[in-house]
């Protein structure tokens, strides 16, 4: 049992603050993924519930203990690394083995232990190896391996699959989350990469500018991004985004047309529709056809409406060239709606 | 005139196969006078240790040795060559176990924290090599004896030592450099504290470049003579002891003499070349 609780935690380097005030709670067993562009701070967040960096402020507490003072080792983590870090002078039975040697389990129960989560993660005919006789993929099973013969309470991930080739990745985020979910530890995961995130976690918290922007399930941080921010980051194309003004009738103008908004916004807002939640039907935003790419299942139509860029996701049986007139309707209940001030999302 | 060069070397490039001779040529010729450069002197000197005193002074040289003992005995049965012998190398090991104690950990230090004043200590360590050696010699022999230091093992050590912490710092520095600081990290999360992480993980794999910095340090100490002669009198090194009886010494007494010093570096340095290269690959960087 380890829930893992992140009370105000701040971070700073010298006069870069690193994090903001981090306040997140992830549940026992759950699988959270801390998502962002490089340089948000999720490393670091990451960093500093394993014990490898110290919190300028705030609190760390794991299965109701307080260990933002202690040491990594007295945490009860396992912790996979970006580039594997398997020791390169021991076999992998002795790599899989050396938290076990570490703890003084007797050689009976670290035999077990090794050759159980070997097996786990396919790896059993490989055990009498060095690192450098493994590839790229093999070491990736080796360091999870070894952080999964820990019995962890805890498993932190740090981009564990950005170094392996786009085949293997899909291979190993499959594998991951069927052993992980067997495993029943809590699991951090850190990536840069949306599909890894949107297809492991139970939660994931997007984190822009050392602070966490929506901590919310893959789907309602899809669906209803809490700001622009990750409506814009999440989802390949992004959403779109078109200003909006508010009328004598209470109703907001869009490129031409008129939409019902949210009852408490403001005179100015930000509509957004993501690419897939548009149709053409008479009555829509004019748009002009720029780019058109055909994916096969969909065609991807790059547009211009008043000189914005704006994309839409359309069944490719259509019939556009570049330069056509079209009319895109949105999906009324997936419309969304922006404070241009505060970026936030207005309901 | 200028015209007849025109016409016998028209403007053309010349064919590839031309240029390629020619910097084939000079290539090989570069490798052929740096080769002999290093090894004609080592030849000599082997070839006059291995041949009989009356050879030696011969002429015309057959240049192949007769594989005759009697220069290498005289040599080792010369009065005060076996306890030089013996105090250069209680100050080579000395001077080993000393920078490789004081540089080791300054080499981690450098390489894994971040300290203020971290670039001006990297440029201090360098600097102890910027002062030429006479300069300190006198002053460091007049306070080692005030303090009792001067004509010991220990002393001269302790100078040998300074000469040789800059290379130790500097590769230690790389080597550690070398391994990764997620091995470290990962050991910390598996279980170890710093001690423990260093002795399991980082150890291991620095050994050999460790072994290798201090056996270049060795090799320091051995050959240098300078301070050796100024610091020492009854306790003198084999380099300072030849310097000082060899020039009043027959030719085939300093040919021995020569070798024996030779000898042991070439070895030492022979047999953790692999290191040295390894090492200045990645000091380069």
């Amino acid at each position: 049992m380890a829930e893992i609780q992140i009370k105000g935690v701040a971070k700073s380097f010298g006069s870069f603050k690193a994090l903001h005030s981090i306040d997140l709670t992830i549940a026992d067993q759950e699988f959270m993924v801390l998502l962002g562009a490089s340089g948000c701070g999720k490393t670091t967040l990451l960093r500093i519930v394993a014990g490898l960096e110290s919190p300028t402020q705030g609190e760390v507490w794991i299965g109701g203990r307080r260990v933002d003072q202690l040491p990594p080792r007295e945490r009860g983590i396992a912790m996979v690394f970006q580039n594997y870090a398997v020791f390169p002078h021991l076999t992998v039975y002795e790599n899989i083995a050396f938290g076990l040697r570490m703890k003084k389990l007797p050689q009976a129960e670290v035999d077990k232990r090794v050759k159980r989560t070997a097996e786990l993660m396919h790896i059993e005919q490989l055990l009498k190896r060095y690192s450098g006789q493994l590839s790229g993929g093999q070491r990736q099973r080796v360091a999870v391996a070894r952080a999964l013969a820990m019995e962890p309470d805890v498993i932190l991930m740090d981009e564990p699959l950005s170094n392996l080739d786009a085949l293997l990745r899909l291979e190993m985020r499959a594998e991951l989350k069927g052993v992980l979910a067997n495993s029943k530890t809590t699991t951090i995961y850190v990536t840069h990469d949306q599909v890894e995130a949107m297809s492991l976690a139970d939660r994931i918290s997007v984190m822009n500018g050392g602070r966490i922007v929506q901590a919310a399930s893959p789907v309602e941080v899809y669906r209803n991004p809490a700001a622009r921010f990750v409506g814009s980051f999440i989802g390949n194309p992004p959403m779109n985004f078109l200003p909006a003004t508010k009328n004598g009738d209470g109703r907001y103008h869009v490129a031409g047309i008129a939409l019902d908004g949210p009852s408490k916004g403001g005179s100015r807002l930000e509509f957004a529709i993501r690419p897939e939640d548009l149709a053409i039907a008479p009555g829509g935003l004019k748009a002009t056809a720029r780019v058109i790419e055909p994916l096969g299942a969909h065609t991807l139509v790059t547009s211009e409406v008043e000189g914005a860029l704006f994309r839409a996701v359309l069944d490719s049986d259509i019939k556009v060239a570049p330069g056509d007139e079209l009319s895109l309707v949105p999906k009324a209940d997936r419309i969304r709606w922006f404070d241009p001030e505060t970026s936030q999302a207005i309901n | 005139m200028t015209a007849a060069v025109a016409t016998a070397a028209p403007d053309k490039p010349r064919a590839v196969s031309d240029i390629g001779r020619a910097g084939k040529f000079l290539f090989w010729t570069s490798v052929v006078l740096l080769c002999a450069w290093v090894l004609v002197p080592i030849y000599l000197l082997a070839v006059n240790t291995l041949s009989s005193p009356a050879e030696v002074t011969a002429f015309p040289k057959t240049g192949v040795p007769s594989f005759d003992m009697g220069s290498i005995q005289f040599f080792l049965s010369f009065q005060g060559v076996l306890k030089a012998l013996w105090n250069s190398v209680l100050v080579a090991v000395l001077t080993m176990a000393l920078s490789i104690a004081i540089g080791a950990p300054a080499g981690y230090a450098l390489s894994r924290f971040e300290f203020p004043g971290k670039a001006t200590f990297r440029l201090l360590v360098l600097m102890t090599r910027a002062f030429p050696l006479p300069l300190l010699a006198l002053p460091i022999a007049v306070m080692f004896i005030r303090i009792g230091l001067d004509d010991t093992p220990v002393g001269l050590a302790l100078v040998h030592t300074t000469l040789a912490i800059p290379f130790s710092v500097l590769i230690t520095f790389s080597i550690f450099s070398g391994i990764p600081l997620e091995l470290e990290e990962a050991a910390w999360t598996l279980g170890c504290n710093r001690l423990q992480a260093f002795q399991k993980v980082v150890l291991p794999l620095v050994l050999p470049g460790i072994t290798a910095s201090a056996i270049f340090a060795f090799t320091i100490s051995w050959n240098e003579v300078f301070a050796a002669s100024v610091l020492t009198v009854q306790n003198r090194t084999l380099t300072a002891f030849l310097l000082q009886s060899l020039s009043v010494s027959p030719l085939h007494l300093r040919f021995a003499g020569g070798a024996a010093l030779v000898v042991p570096a070439l070895i030492f340095i022979f047999a953790v070349r692999k290191y040295m290269f390894a090492m200045w690959g990645i000091a380069n960087r």
